[in-house]
């Protein structure tokens, strides 16, 4: 029997415009995986402004929040996050922490992990309870595997979870607002964060919460076949995504990658244009609900896993099923 | 300076992947090769070496065959001052994060790096949390994500990539360094290193060189389980049709009927 508090912790991060999707998505799951042991979903918000964006998370399915607007969060990044989370952690020993597995989530994951010496649960696509701990499942070795585990011991879980784990809504509650005593351990702040410099996005529609998404890769030939993506997508009121090899030759913004070092999406329907569907590709869209590829090369990956491949030049069949699209009344 | 890079062997991405009766990834009968996020790692290690001199350790942990990781990272060095370090042990089947992070870190001690170079994440594990694990073992400042490093004096200086931009980062070294796979494009080893490779320093630790106990590492070791694993049925084929000039009706049918349209 866990000795711990009943009280899923879910970390917040704060930027300009506000909590982080991922993590307000995270509240409902925390809320609904502790009422199943009559526990608690607590979020740790953290950053400049904290206290004002506190009381939304109540609805958000936070219980308690507990805030800190430490200058650190913003000049020294994930080691300062890491630093605040492991001393509360270490206070109220919370039965597991969520984070989102982005980035600092990662990064903080791997440090609370030795720190609280629990290790880590990474990348869960869904979670559970089971005999009062959690246990998360895995997509693992390229989706060839479904992994369930859990932790070892009476610890803190720590626990990174993917994007779309769990679907946000809307709670009626409002949530008690703590601020967290922090004072930053030594070397926590050894990080600089000189500037963040932001360089324009060409997805106008965010490609995680996309119905719809176009993607177009290599054999699009160039960047400026990807306004044809862009026509599409605007028809059907979806987001333009790439592949690695669109991105490395320069062709569009990072901000557009799909695969496994990009964004990993989940829409309605993937259009897949002039990729080949090489794994670094397809780990960030296999769990699309549907996926059209359009390839000329018939050998081409992609149509081993696509639900309707289509053997032709998307330069072609793209302009024409826009067309197609506007002109349906 | 003297840099470290940690290189993991792992499946190659074409492997089918099976487990054993341990709920562990079967490596033997599978092949191998250096992890591909790892690839990117060993490079920048070297491009800093080249720019500012020193030395540069190769560090694996897995098991015998991981040498052969080690050699190919050695055969990249080429002219380099470079030597490899390879921990194995029958004990360190089945460690999870915790444990590779204690052993990895005890390894690291011993070498008192300047800079610990590590990869996006590993091929087989993915879960890219080992670099702030040794961090915090070591008590180390954290720089991940790197898609741009510069190294001036004791300060290095990263740009630590968003989706939309990136963030300039500094700390004073010794620091651990993580890398995008896309900082670079990793050399191939040239001939002469490949056969330079084979009298370069090779020197393999076990648990009691690190003076690390055996119940810390392995199954034995592990803070997490595996309980269970089931491959999931593959995603069934679809309708592969050739453009006759009505592909774009076809697609639009098919978005219609799912109501997309």
């Amino acid at each position: 029997m866990s000795t711990t508090a009943p009280e899923i912790w879910v970390y917040v991060p704060l930027d300009e415009t506000g909590p982080a999707r991922p993590a307000l998505d995270l509240l409902a799951g925390a809320h609904d995986l502790a009422r199943q042991f009559a526990g608690q979903a607590v979020a740790v918000l953290l950053g400049p402004n904290a206290s004002a964006h506190a009381g939304a998370l109540g609805q958000a399915g936070a219980d308690r929040v507990l805030i800190s607007e430490h200058p650190g969060f913003a000049a020294a990044g994930a080691d300062a996050a890491a630093d605040v989370l492991g001393q509360a952690s270490e206070a109220s020993r919370p039965r597991a922490l969520l984070l989102d597995a982005t980035l600092a989530g990662t990064d903080i994951a791997g440090r609370l992990a030795v720190r609280l010496g629990s290790g880590v649960l990474a990348n869960a696509s869904s979670l559970a309870v089971r005999d009062g701990v959690l246990t998360m499942e895995e997509t693992a070795f390229d989706g060839t595997q479904r992994i369930t585990c859990t932790s070892v011991g009476d610890v803190t879980q720590i626990i990174t979870v993917r994007a779309r784990a769990f679907e946000g809504r809307q709670f009626p509650d409002q949530a008690e607002v703590e601020t967290l005593p922090y004072e930053p351990s030594a070397g926590a702040l050894r990080v600089r964060n000189v500037e963040t410099v932001r360089e324009a996005s060409a997805a106008a529609v965010p490609l995680e919460a996309a119905t719809i998404i176009v993607s177009g890769g290599r054999g699009m030939g160039g960047p400026e076949a990807f306004a044809l993506l862009r026509d599409l997508a605007d028809a059907v009121g979806g987001a333009v995504g790439a592949s690695r090899a669109a991105v490395d030759a320069g062709w569009v913004p990072y901000a557009m990658q799909v695969g496994q070092t990009g964004k990993q999406v989940k829409p309605k329907a993937y259009i897949a244009c002039g990729i080949s569907g090489a794994i670094q590709h397809k780990v960030g869209m296999q769990n699309s609900a549907a996926i059209i590829a359009i390839n000329k090369d018939a050998e081409a990956p992609i149509f081993e896993f696509a639900d309707l491949g289509i053997v032709g030049d998307a330069l072609q069949i793209v302009p024409q099923l826009t067309a197609a699209i506007r002109n349906r009344t | 300076m003297n840099i470290v890079v940690c290189v993991k062997q792992t499946p190659v991405s074409t492997a089918e992947k099976r487990l054993d009766d341990d709920l562990l990834l079967d490596r033997e009968s599978v092949d191998n090769a250096v992890n591909t996020f790892d690839e990117p790692a060993i490079e920048e290690g070297l491009r800093l070496l080249e720019a500012h001199g020193g030395t540069i350790t190769f560090v694996a942990m897995g098991p015998d065959e991981a040498a052969d990781s080690l050699r190919k990272a050695l055969a990249m060095a080429g002219d380099a001052d470079a030597r490899a370090v390879l921990i194995s042990d029958d004990t360190l089947r089945g460690s999870d994060i915790w444990s590779t992070a204690l052993v990895l870190a005890a390894a690291l001690r011993r070498l008192t790096p300047d800079l610990i170079v590590l990869g996006l994440r590993s091929d087989d594990a993915g879960t890219g949390v080992l670099a702030g694990a040794i961090a915090q073992h070591l008590d180390l400042p954290l720089l991940t994500n790197a898609h741009q490093v510069q190294v001036e004096g004791t300060t290095v200086r990263t740009h630590r990539r968003l989706s939309d931009g990136y963030i300039v980062q500094e700390s004073a070294l010794p620091v651990v360094l993580g890398v995008t796979d896309a900082i670079n494009t990793p050399r191939y080893p040239s001939l002469k290193g490949i056969m330079g490779a084979k009298k370069k320093s090779f020197t393999t630790w076990d648990l009691d060189d690190l003076g690390i106990d055996a119940d810390q590492v392995g199954l034995a070791g592990a803070r997490t389980r595996v309980l269970s694993a089931v491959a999931p049925p593959p995603r069934a084929k679809g309708e592969i049709v050739e453009d006759k000039g009505d592909a774009a009706d076809r697609i639009l049918r098919f978005l219609a009927e799912r109501k997309l349209v």
